[in-house]
């Protein structure tokens, strides 16, 4: 199967429909391992067993990067490709990567409270995730707010390409400014100063939160092909019923034509 | 070894809770859209509305 095969929206459905049990199944089973191997990780030397957020932060944060980034190679394939899944990808996967940068956020908070003694710090690490987020519901808005889903896709398209500036600025923020949030220990140059202890779990829930994703957003995009389905019955019926009452209408109008020629 | 989670369990507990929420969320949200979108689909399938190919709108060949 081709990219140009998985173009056609009731492929899509087919290949999905055999998919989705497969994914969700592949899902819960990592994230059981994975959270079992959260909780049997050992303490932290400094953090205690507030090391355990970050099996859920860090995989929540990651993610919440990686679904702009879907969406801004979706957004690419709606403008240059006219592909007919991608604006669909693009749409289905906002609120899921809005879900995830809310995580993101709360889980840091929570996790900054006991070890930084503060829920929140205008650093900018955390402003330009929060900015992520709001960029998210912006995106969310905008697709609501335009009836047409291709003149909404095109702006869409636009403002995604636009917000995907903030992706190397979040990711190098640590690096560019003095900030509270702490440097990457995981993906950096000369490997990951993470122990096998943390770094095992850590790796599990990320890929287990990814698979997450990629089984929603399926679903998501098997609902929007749906939902276009529905939208565009809507309007034939609609269309049916105007023209069959403008016929209404003019067999009326020959009638009492008719009648009157007859008097 | 499952360890003890010390002073700071109510944050190790409410950062999991929330991520069991959110993620139960976004599933129910999924598969109730789902369910409403095929059910309208078969709705106007009962009232004679096929789409251009002919299929059913609902079918997955």
């Amino acid at each position: 199967m081709t990219l140009i095969d998985l173009a056609n929206p009731t492929r899509f459905l087919a290949l999905t429909a055999r998919a989705l049990p497969w994914f969700a199944a592949a899902t819960g089973i990592l994230l059981a391992i994975g959270l079992y191997q959260s909780a049997c990780a050992p303490d932290d030397y400094q953090q205690g067993a507030t090391v355990k957020i970050m099996f859920i932060h860090v995989p929540n944060a990651w993610l919440s990067m990686f679904v702009w980034g879907v969406m801004s190679i979706a957004s690419l394939g709606t403008l240059v490709w006219r592909h007919p899944l991608a604006d669909v990808a693009a749409k289905a996967a906002a609120p899921i990567g809005a879900a995830f940068t809310f995580l993101a956020l709360l889980t840091g908070s929570l996790w900054g409270r006991p070890m930084w003694g503060t829920y929140w710090e205008w650093d900018a690490r955390l402003t330009s995730v929060l900015i992520l987020f709001l960029m998210y519901l912006g995106l969310m808005a905008l697709w609501r707010a335009v009836d047409d889903p291709s003149r909404a896709a095109r702006a869409a398209a636009v403002l995604t390409l636009v917000g995907a500036i903030n992706l190397p600025i979040i990711k190098f923020s640590v690096d560019w400014w003095n900030t509270l949030h702490q440097p990457a220990s995981v993906m950096r140059m000369g490997g990951s100063s993470l122990d096998r202890s943390f770094l095992i779990p850590l790796l599990l829930m990320a890929i287990a939160f990814t698979l997450l994703f990629v089984t929603l957003h399926i679903a998501a995009m098997r609902n929007e092909i749906l939902r276009r389905r529905v939208r565009s019955l809507q309007m034939m019926q609609a269309s049916r019923i105007a023209f069959s009452s403008e016929m209404g209408a003019g067999s009326r109008e020959g009638n009492a034509s008719n009648e009157a020629g007859a008097a | 070894m499952m360890t003890s989670l010390g002073p700071y369990a109510s944050f190790i507990v409410t950062s999991y809770a929330a991520a069991a929420l959110v993620v139960a969320i976004l599933i129910g949200w999924i598969v109730l859209d789902y369910r409403s979108q095929t059910r309208r689909l078969r709705e106007l399938d009962r009232s004679g509305l096929t789409r251009r190919s002919g299929r059913s709108a609902t079918d997955t060949p």
